[in-house]
């Protein structure tokens, strides 16, 4: 890698013959990290010609729900790496969640990982908070000062565990009105899901797993909706995986309630059965559930009542799943086959266009982030976010597609649609012809 | 056989096979020399990561009969608060030499990701696993019911038309699960008798009746009943309020005992809570089978270690390769 300096100047480029948001084939000329011109036909212009004929072209896609684990993990992930991770994957901006040591819960952290993301380059890190200090569930960390500082913050969220106490949780809803943030929910009710190991049921009562119940997910989800509309907030629910979460969203979204929802790719794809062999690959939280449950969260999210997808992208050391299923940690890595598996999903079955995957993969997670320029349409005068899709192929999912520095994917040796050709962050190239590049807006 | 590792996925021609090749074990622990040179210069390892001293010695004496060289390891602890993982410990015996592992573990799957991770080549046996399986313990409860049954005629035949029900904390029991599993694929009935927060919360798929009530399932006189240890940290997380109204309601006590039929067998697993959920007297009474139950267990474990490392030609091995992924 030849030195270069530390930022590239965007290129002017001319990517030919994509079908924007799976629409009509036609050019999109780039210049000063803004997309300048769509049409079709469009003269070069001394831009560099991209030939993207046929791609699905989709605004750069956002991730609400990421952990990039640093500070203090770095042997499962850097900011630097899991941003690489993420260009592979089409994206453009990610949420960090708080979950690092120590827990971004001061303005001091948040303001850190933002500016190992900006050194990083690939794509936007978006710090979010913890709601309580160190994620203890006791007092409020200083949301405030974390929205104030120069991150930004607006979601919240102590992910990996759920803010459990009623009082501390209304409270939360409550105060972050004062910036437009939200809270971001883990639902999961501790006291039922003592010792839990995967979905309780018919399969956990084979496999002798202690079982971690829906009902512990959906009382909690039932809660929360009720109490953002007691106060008059804003929830978004985080990784929602049973047919009864789906129907509580449902029924809070008719009543008027300011709730949104996400759901993570291996729900909508993995079931509960991949776990008789206890390969520690598939233990995440929530875990897998039935195929009646992967079948509603499909259904919820073709329907609107999820709005978006979120990667839950969680890597971990070898060691940590080279063990005994009790003793392997929860998790899977998800940003680089994310768009892949919801192409398999939701797109190849006919329950989403492409217009659609714009909507639960960009827009929305932008917009219930509050992270501007980002999320926006292939029109002129937005921001260049782009991500080029070729749907066709159909290829076997290995380690050669993960560019984290944690290989534990639940798809390695898995049959999945669609490869990501370019992705473009602000005008500059991060994925070029398939490859990242090492530094973005640097092609050799 | 490859490995032994539950009785979900054993046939009812292996568990027979099993079972038969143990009839022959027994045969030969009654003569004054019990010692067989058949696994001569093969070594066996005892991997405990849970305490387990009875069924220990079980496999212990079963290895040793066989001539084979007994190493026992004890691994007190999970790996995690241990230090050293799974991983490393097998590939230590696997360094060693071992050429088959009984494993005793905390964790329910453990002895499958031992026998598929490629960490080790040795045949692996399940000695009891989290709140899965104990397959060699299912296995010589049905021995046991068999032999009661049919005596010297046992040889060959099933369980069908057995009945047997199984009394306890269903929730926590590998040797229950395992039991269900076994019994069933050898044709015999099984009900489970349990207070409702001690059965799995959908056993739906399960091949057997669940009932609440001893009392009801004692009156349909079954032909073995079989106690579970109830494990007292059970009462502090809730699942019943006191040892007392278990006992009363759960326990075998001596008016249940003695109104069952004459030939109805009392199998328990031991270690005993004498008092709790079985009394003195149906413990020690001519239907009790425990202390055969721990004789039997030799000989089961005798079979199951002959039919991994001597009963398996090439072509077994490499068909029972190809039933366990990875």
């Amino acid at each position: 890698m030849t030195q270069s300096p530390p930022t590239a100047t965007p290129e002017r480029l001319l990517f030919r013959g994509a079908r924007i948001d799976g629409a009509a084939a036609a050019d999109i000329l780039v210049a000063d990290g803004l997309i300048v011109e769509v049409g079709v036909g469009l003269s070069r212009n001394g831009a560099t010609e991209i030939d993207v004929d046929g791609l699905v072209a989709l605004p750069g896609l956002v991730d609400l729900h990421t952990h990039l684990r640093e500070p203090g993990y770095e042997a499962s992930e850097t900011i630097l790496t899991g941003s690489r991770a993420a260009a592979a994957g089409g994206y453009a901006a990610v949420f960090a969640m708080p979950n690092t040591s120590p827990v971004a819960d001061t303005a001091g952290v948040v303001e850190q990982e933002l500016a190992l993301g900006e050194a990083a380059g690939f794509v936007t890190v978006q710090p979010i908070g913890a709601v309580t200090v160190g994620q203890k569930g006791e007092r409020m960390a200083e949301l405030g000062a974390m929205a104030d500082s120069r991150a930004r913050v607006r979601v919240f969220s102590d992910d990996g565990f759920c803010v459990w106490d009623p009082l501390i949780m209304r409270r939360a809803l409550e105060y972050v009105k004062a910036f437009d943030g939200v809270i971001a929910q883990h639902a999961q009710d501790p006291r039922l899901t003592e010792g839990a190991q995967m979905n309780e049921g018919a399969v956990s009562a084979e496999l002798g797993l202690t079982g971690w119940p829906a009902v512990a997910e959906e009382s909690i989800i039932a809660r929360d909706v009720l109490l953002a509309e007691h106060v008059g907030s804003r929830l978004h629910v985080c990784h929602l995986s049973t047919a009864g979460s789906v129907e509580i969203i449902r029924w809070a979204k008719k009543r008027g309630v300011d709730v949104t929802a996400e759901v993570t790719p291996h729900h909508l794809l993995l079931t509960e059965d991949l776990v008789r062999d206890y390969d520690p690959r598939f233990k995440v939280n929530p875990p897998l559930r039935r195929e009646e449950d992967v079948r509603a969260v499909r259904e919820g999210l073709a329907d609107g009542t999820i709005d978006i997808v979120a990667t839950d992208h969680a890597p971990h050391p070898a060691e940590a799943k080279a063990c005994e299923w009790g003793a392997a940690a929860n998790g899977m890595v998800g940003l680089e086959s994310a768009l892949r598996v919801v192409q398999h999903a939701m797109v190849d079955t006919g329950m989403l266009t492409w217009a659609d995957v714009a909507r639960v993969m960009s827009r929305e997670p932008a917009r219930i982030g509050r992270l501007a320029g980002h999320g926006t349409p292939i029109t002129v005068g937005h921001p260049a976010h782009l991500v080029f899709h070729d749907p066709a192929p159909m290829r076997t999912f290995g380690t050669a597609d993960l560019e984290g520095r944690s290989v534990n994917s639940p798809y390695l040796g898995r049959e999945l649609p669609g490869v990501i050709r370019w992705t473009v962050y602000g005008g500059l190239v991060t994925v070029a012809d398939g490859a990242v590049l090492d530094r973005p807006g640097v092609r050799s | 056989m490859r490995h032994l590792l539950d009785t979900r996925t054993l046939s009812r021609e292996d568990a027979l096979r099993i079972l038969d090749v143990a009839e022959d074990m027994a045969d030969t622990q009654r003569r004054e020399v019990k010692k067989l040179p058949t696994l001569r210069g093969k070594t066996v390892v005892n991997l405990f990561f849970e305490d387990s001293t009875r069924t220990r010695i079980s496999f212990e004496a079963a290895a040793k009969r066989l001539s084979a060289d007994v190493i026992n390891f004890s691994a007190k602890g999970s790996s995690v608060s241990k230090g050293e993982s799974l991983q490393d410990t097998a590939q230590t015996l696997q360094a060693m030499g071992a050429d088959a592992v009984v494993i005793r573990h905390g964790a329910s799957g453990a002895p499958r990701t031992l026998a598929t991770s490629g960490w080790i080549s040795a045949g692996v046996v399940n000695a009891g696993d989290g709140t899965h399986e104990h397959p060699t313990q299912a296995l010589l409860d049905a021995f046991t019911i068999r032999k009661r049954r049919f005596g010297a005629d046992s040889r060959g035949r099933d369980l069908a038309g057995i009945r047997v029900t199984i009394v306890g904390d269903v929730l926590h029991s590998r040797v229950a699960r395992s039991n269900v599993w076994l019994l069933t694929t050898l044709g015999a009935h099984v009900t489970l008798v349990s207070p409702p927060t001690l059965v799995p919360q959908d056993v739906s798929r399960w091949p057997v009746e669940v009932l609440y009530g001893l009392d009801e399932a004692l009156a349909r006189e079954p032909d073995a009943v079989m106690m579970l240890r109830i494990q007292l940290e059970r009462m502090n997380a809730a699942y019943f309020p006191t040892e007392r109204e278990y006992s009363r309601i759960w326990g075998l006590d001596a008016r249940r005992a003695s109104a069952l039929p004459a030939d109805t067998m009392v199998l328990h697993p031991g270690p005993m809570n004498r008092g709790l959920e079985i009394s003195a007297e149906a413990a020690d009474s001519a239907r009790s089978t425990v202390l055969e139950q721990v004789a039997n267990g030799v000989s089961v474990r005798m079979a199951a270690l002959y039919l991994l490392l001597a009963g398996a030609g090439p072509d077994d091995r490499n068909a029972a390769d190809e039933e366990s992924p990875r």
